[in-house]
């Protein structure tokens, strides 16, 4: 199939190798599970259960509320020993309301029903089942996935993408996936394309994965219109941007979503998770994840029960060999640093790194030479310098006219600076600086409003208060002058 | 517990900083300097010297003036690879106080006083170039017949230090660059074919045999200089390509109606310094625009500058003003000149997509549902 | 011929000036319309925070030179960039500090339901009635804190505001070298 191309992008050094022959491996039972209430794109799910509850594997925690949420679920049965404020696996460190489960070891799973034949469920159906497994973006975006496969109702979708891309290096997790279960991802890919009513799926794996390319297209070759396409080993591949552009050519115009030029693209994880959904009626409760980084002993793949503490993956995989000089969740390029080890994996964790001082080649930052090279790797054709002047002068507006709000923070440009300024942390800054901005001034308008309304209702209120007195006065005056009319007539009558 | 200062991705980097891209830049200088000393001989070795010497001094010291970590800015290369392209464009035998004027100019006045390294609006080796040309035209218009180092009328090191140093006169034969001497005729009225009556010598021309500065005499060892630059992604080919294009595109024109009047593109390319210029001083990243569309924006009204200046202007040679006044309109170019935004048409006009445009007409047509064979 | 030169000057000059004089009398316009354009830009809430009698007397005071752009602490960054970008000044908005935002709270246990805060209230944020507990509404309150000086029982004090996941900001990177 020809392919398109996308502007810009970069190659890192992708250290595949060091997990991609090592197969996936279960863990132990960790003594306490942590679940986050907020592990998707939305609004958070509300707890249903209470401390000391028991509860079985898959079953309900918490359910979600409002159209774009997502259920938390227990990944094995146990107790709940805790509902509190946690540390959540982000930069800021800062808590998050966690339910916290001891397993019992039994990992009973609770009484499910699959569908025998998912092609004859509707699209209403089928989204309603995948949203109450909690199944959610797989690939870190974490949106939930009952929303994205009803897209196919409001619009044609001619292409169901599936992301196998996987750019960032040292990730295998949807590698292995692949490899290992393929036909399950298969099957998924085909439920989503009935759901979305689509037309076609294209599985677009990066070509540094020819065991996943060979295991699926051996999975496809019976369904004419799910083909594998190989795809260039060039970050950022696995954008849903850059992928669409790729595979099509067409971009998804601003402000759009890429149903609305009939795309949907969906990661290989999530299609697993809703195979297992809908012919299984299994909950999510698990997610491989590649513990590695130069600093690992012996980076690994697991399949981890959501829930479990990073530091238990990094104990399996026999400690450091060197003090990390940073932890990330995701990858090297756009993971996010863990406050600390003591941090749960949640539904969107592909991988923990722990990176060493030499890989991560932290340099004094210099300023800017214009030499051009972000410019050049940019995959949306930004202009990056431009972007990180205006935003380090808190000019924001001069920062958006230049596309700041189209910057998907690949770090593509960072990666490239030979100055080694830290572009893609200009631009979180600004766009943080622009969304409090924007909330302050709604809470100005909201309170110029009211301050306006007051002043009507005084204005308001001293009125009636003047209009009361002068009808008091007036009924007053009558009531006087009647007074008076009745002394006279009634004196009149005394004298005649 | 918290992070006071979290980083943002990404977590790692490419294997580039700028004393590595100054770095590349010398080495890509080197063949076409070597070659210019052994041509001129030891005083132009002398005097690129006391150029590098001088702009390092001021360096050091305007950055200590502005409370700036010495060691940290000394060591990017930057002012070293400025005062080495500086004195690639002096005459060979320039008495010494010219490399000190011009190497501590193109320092103080070129990139200090902006602010700094990234901050200058003019090239400064350029700006300190024209000062000089300016205000000593006669030190800066004397050239020498090449006397490389071991032909028999060499000059000795000793006289070429007193020779640089101004000591006692020492005798050497000037002669005009190639340049002077055809605009000077030309301007007399003379005709091409008077002037150089066998046709000049490309092959002299291109290697190097030539009288002018040691930047301007090897066209050949600056291309090689250019395409390590080029396989290294230091520079990208818009903006020498457009501004050689231009030139000889311009030549051809003029050299066509009226070849007795107007050099031909081959002498304009291969002589004065325009490779030089195309390739190592208007790809000066600061001084140039950063999209690529603006950079054959610059490249070409560089060519067209030089060009009309070399025709028409008052100096032998343009690259210097073209290239400084192609430099004050960088930040307009940029300004108007950018890449277009993923998702839209042009600014601020996003795409725009029909649905014939992503779905077939059977597709959009039928509504039944795909089956997707059994269970 | 110098004579001639001088005395035309001069009475150009004089003109000229006489017909200025006459512009700024009689062509002068009344109110600056700016200073209506930057009220409206403020939160309105007349809460004197910023040492002016309101508003309307502040906004003037900017216009003026009088006061900074940086005067009104519930307008906070929002507005600061708003009334810089309005009056075309260059503002570097690294020199002020960010006062964190705080909202009224009152102490159920000491409040006793005198209602008088609830009528200095600029945007009335605060519900209650006479004999009843009062409460803030924190979406409405603009932190003027003129609730809590007419407190008789000093059970009104600023509360200010937990960062939260949902709120937390990536800081500016460091300053390079």
């Amino acid at each position: 199939m020809k392919l398109f191309g996308f502007r810009g992008g970069v190659h890192p050094q992708s250290n595949k190798f060091t997990t991609r022959e090592k197969g996936i491996k279960t863990l132990p039972f960790p003594d306490k599970l942590y679940l986050p209430v907020q592990q998707h794109i939305g609004a958070p799910a509300a707890p249903v259960v209470e401390i000391n509850d028991k509860v079985l594997k898959g079953q309900l925690l918490a359910h979600s509320q409002g159209a774009i949420s997502a259920p938390i679920h227990a990944p094995t049965s146990g107790t709940i020993v805790d509902i509190d404020y946690y540390t959540a696996p982000h930069p800021s460190g800062l808590p998050v309301r966690t339910i916290v489960l001891k397993p019992d070891g039994n990992d009973t799973w609770q009484q499910s029903e699959g569908v025998v034949n998912p092609f004859k469920l509707t699209t209403d159906e089928i989204a309603a089942r995948v949203g109450a497994a909690g199944i959610v973006g797989m690939g870190g975006a974490t949106f939930p996935s009952a929303v994205k496969l009803g897209l196919g109702k409001d619009n044609p979708i001619s292409t169901l993408i599936i992301n196998g891309g996987e750019c960032e290096p040292y990730l295998t997790c949807d590698d292995l996936l692949m490899q290992e279960y393929g036909d399950d991802v298969v099957d998924g890919i085909r439920i989503m394309v009935h759901a979305l009513n689509a037309k076609r799926a294209l599985i677009a794996i990066e070509d540094n994965k020819p065991g996943a390319i060979q295991t699926m297209t051996i999975a496809t070759h019976l369904f004419s219109h799910i083909k594998v396409i190989s795809v260039p080993s060039l970050y950022p591949m696995g954008s849903e941007k850059q992928m669409i552009q790729m595979l099509t050519g067409k971009e998804i115009p601003t402000g759009s979503r890429s149903a609305d030029i009939g795309v949907v693209v969906h990661n290989v994880g999530t299609a697993y998770a809703v195979s297992n959904a809908i012919r299984k009626g299994k909950t999510l409760t698990s997610r491989i994840v590649t513990v590695g980084g130069g600093a690992v002993k012996n980076p690994q793949n697991f399949e981890v029960l959501i829930g479990t503490h990073v530091s238990e993956l990094f104990k399996q995989c026999g400690g450091f060999i060197e003090e990390p000089a940073r932890i990330l969740m995701g990858g090297p390029m756009m993971g996010q640093i863990l406050p600390g080890t003591d941090v749960p994996i949640v539904k969107g964790s592909s991988g923990v790194i722990a990176l060493t001082k030499k890989e991560i080649a932290l340099q004094k930052t210099m300023p800017c030479i214009r030499c051009g090279s972000c410019t050049d790797v940019c995959p949306c054709g930004l202009l990056p310098l431009e972007m990180a002047n205006r935003s380090r002068k808190g000019d924001l507006t001069g920062a958006v006219d230049y596309g700041l709000m189209d910057c998907i923070s690949c770090g593509s440009c960072a990666y490239v600076c030979p100055s080694h300024i830290p572009l893609v942390q200009y631009f979180n800054f600004a766009k943080g600086e622009i969304a409090s901005r924007n909330i302050e001034k709604q809470h100005n308008d909201v309170t110029r409003e009211l301050a306006e309304q007051r002043k009507n209702r005084l204005e308001a209120e001293a009125k009636a208060k003047e209009e009361a007195a002068a009808k008091r006065k007036a009924l007053r005056e009558a009531k006087l002058k009647e007074a008076e009319e009745l002394k006279q007539s009634a004196k009149k009558e005394t004298v005649t | 517990m918290s992070i006071i200062t979290p980083f943002s991705g990404p977590h790692t980097h490419a294997e580039q900083s700028v004393p590595k891209v100054m770095l590349s830049v010398l080495v890509a200088l080197f063949p076409a300097t070597v070659f210019g000393i052994y041509l001129f001989g030891w005083s132009a070795l002398i005097l690129f010297i006391i150029t590098i010497f001088s702009a390092l001094v001021s360096e050091a010291v305007c950055l200590w003036l502005a409370n700036k970590p010495v060691k940290l800015f000394m060591l990017d290369g930057s002012a070293l690879l400025t005062a080495w392209l500086l004195a690639m464009t002096l005459p060979p035998t320039a008495p010494w106080w010219i490399g000190v004027i011009g190497g501590s100019f193109a320092i103080i006045f070129g990139k200090h006083v902006f602010g700094g390294i990234g901050q200058n609006i003019f090239n400064p080796a350029m700006m300190s170039r024209v000062v000089l040309l300016i205000s000593f035209p006669l030190e800066m218009t004397t050239w020498i017949n090449p006397l490389p180092i071991g032909s028999p009328n060499a000059l000795s090191f000793t006289d070429s230090l007193s020779l640089t140093l101004g000591m006692n006169s020492v005798d050497v034969v000037s002669g005009a660059s190639v340049m002077g001497h055809v605009k000077n005729e030309l301007g007399q009225g003379h005709a091409l074919s008077d002037i150089i009556p066998q046709g000049y010598d490309i092959h002299s021309m291109a290697i190097g045999f030539s009288n002018g500065s040691m930047g301007e005499t090897s066209a050949l060892l600056i291309l090689f200089g250019a395409v390590l630059l080029l396989s290294l992604r230091i520079i990208s080919w818009h903006i020498p390509g457009a501004m050689i294009a231009t030139t000889a595109i311009l030549a051809t024109v003029f050299n066509t109606i009226d070849p007795l009047h107007y050099p031909d593109a081959i002498f304009h390319v291969l002589s004065g310094g325009l490779m030089l210029g195309a390739f190592f001083i208007a790809t000066d990243p600061v001084t140039s625009p950063s999209s690529n569309a603006g950079r054959l924006l610059f490249g070409a009204g560089c060519g067209l500058l030089v060009y009309i200046i070399r025709t028409w202007g008052g100096y032998p040679e343009g690259i210097a003003f073209a290239v400084m006044l192609m430099n004050a309109s960088t930040p307009v170019i940029d300004n108007y000149v950018r890449p277009r935004i993923y998702g839209y048409k042009s600014k601020n006009v996003p795409l725009q997509y029909s649905p014939e445009d992503f779905m077939s007409k059977d597709d959009l047509t039928t509504s039944d549902k795909q089956s997707g064979g059994t269970h | 011929m110098l004579y001639s030169a001088i005395a035309s000057l001069t009475l150009m000059g004089l003109t000229l000036g006489f017909f200025l004089g006459l512009a700024g009398r009689y062509l002068k316009v009344e109110s600056n319309p700016i200073v209506d354009e930057l009220e409206s830009l403020m939160p309105g809430s007349q809460c004197g925070q910023c040492g002016f009698p309101g508003c309307r007397p502040a906004a003037e005071a900017i216009v003026e030179g009088a006061a900074p752009v940086t005067i009104c602490p519930p307008g906070g960054r929002a507005l600061i960039e708003q009334l810089a970008a309005k009056l075309a000044i260059d503002f570097d908005l690294d020199s002020i500090e960010d006062k964190d935002p705080a909202f009224a709270q009152v102490s159920e246990e000491t409040c006793i339901g005198c209602t008088r805060c609830f009528k200095v209230c600029p945007t009335d944020a605060i519900m209650g009635g006479p004999k009843q507990i009062h409460q803030v509404f924190r979406e409405a309150c603009t932190g003027c804190e003129a609730c809590i000086e007419v407190c008789p029982t000093e059970c009104l004090h600023m509360d200010g505001v937990e960062i939260t996941l949902g709120t937390w900001r990536w800081p500016k990177p460091a300053l390079a070298a």
